[in-house]
């Protein structure tokens, strides 16, 4: 999943039939530190998210499975309302990557 | 599976019911340095993983909804699966 911002809406009237009464919404894709991270994409909302909210969406199969009926084209769903985000702070454990040096030509 | 450290929580209320009970973390992709690659994203936690660990994280919502075991109508995609302790590269 990723964070994002809800940077408008979008309506289409004539669209597949599964998808009548969906709420979409375009979302500017973030990273943990709110930088943009990829174009903005339209995602169907769930959790009746509105403008200038920071949200986070699910891609792919699983978007479709956000929602009822789940047999519907959709890549992009808005699963959660984000109340905050953490900060990068803690320091990696030095200790977990090890480079082995292999003896011969190096 | 992808190598990734752990960012922090990601605190969110009103959310799909999949998630509600789950901890949600942010993580960032590392190479086999550690070095970071890539943009962060989010990821439910499994394992209690914590800020600064080196975790495993699954990103295929198949495997997810056989390991969650909550039915099929599970919106999730990225799952941490495992704490690592050590990754060894021989240079």
């Amino acid at each position: 999943m990723n964070l994002g911002r809800v940077i408008g809406t979008v309506v289409a009237t004539q669209k597949y039939e599964g998808l009548q009464g969906k709420k979409f919404l375009l979302v500017q894709p973030l990273d943990h530190a709110l930088r943009t991270a990829g174009d903005p994409l339209v995602a169907v909302d769930t959790v009746q998210a509105g403008k200038g909210e920071l949200i986070y969406f699910v891609n792919s199969r699983e978007a479709a499975l956000a929602l009822d009926p789940f047999f519907v084209p959709v890549d992009a769903a808005i699963v959660g309302i984000v109340d905050d985000v953490a900060p990068e702070t803690a320091q990696p454990h030095p200790d977990v990557f090890v480079i082995e040096k292999t003896g011969g030509a190096l | 599976m992808k190598l990734c450290r752990v960012i922090g929580p990601v605190v969110a209320t009103a959310k799909h019911k999949s998630y509600a009970g789950r901890k949600l973390l942010s993580v960032q992709p590392v190479d086999e340095q550690g070095a970071a690659t890539g943009s962060s994203f989010l990821a439910v936690d499994d394992v209690q993983a914590g800020p600064g660990d080196v975790v495993l994280v699954m990103q295929e919502g198949n495997g997810i909804r056989q390991l969650l075991k909550m039915g099929s109508q599970v919106p999730i995609r990225s799952l941490i699966v495992g704490i690592v302790d050590r990754v060894t590269v021989s240079a």
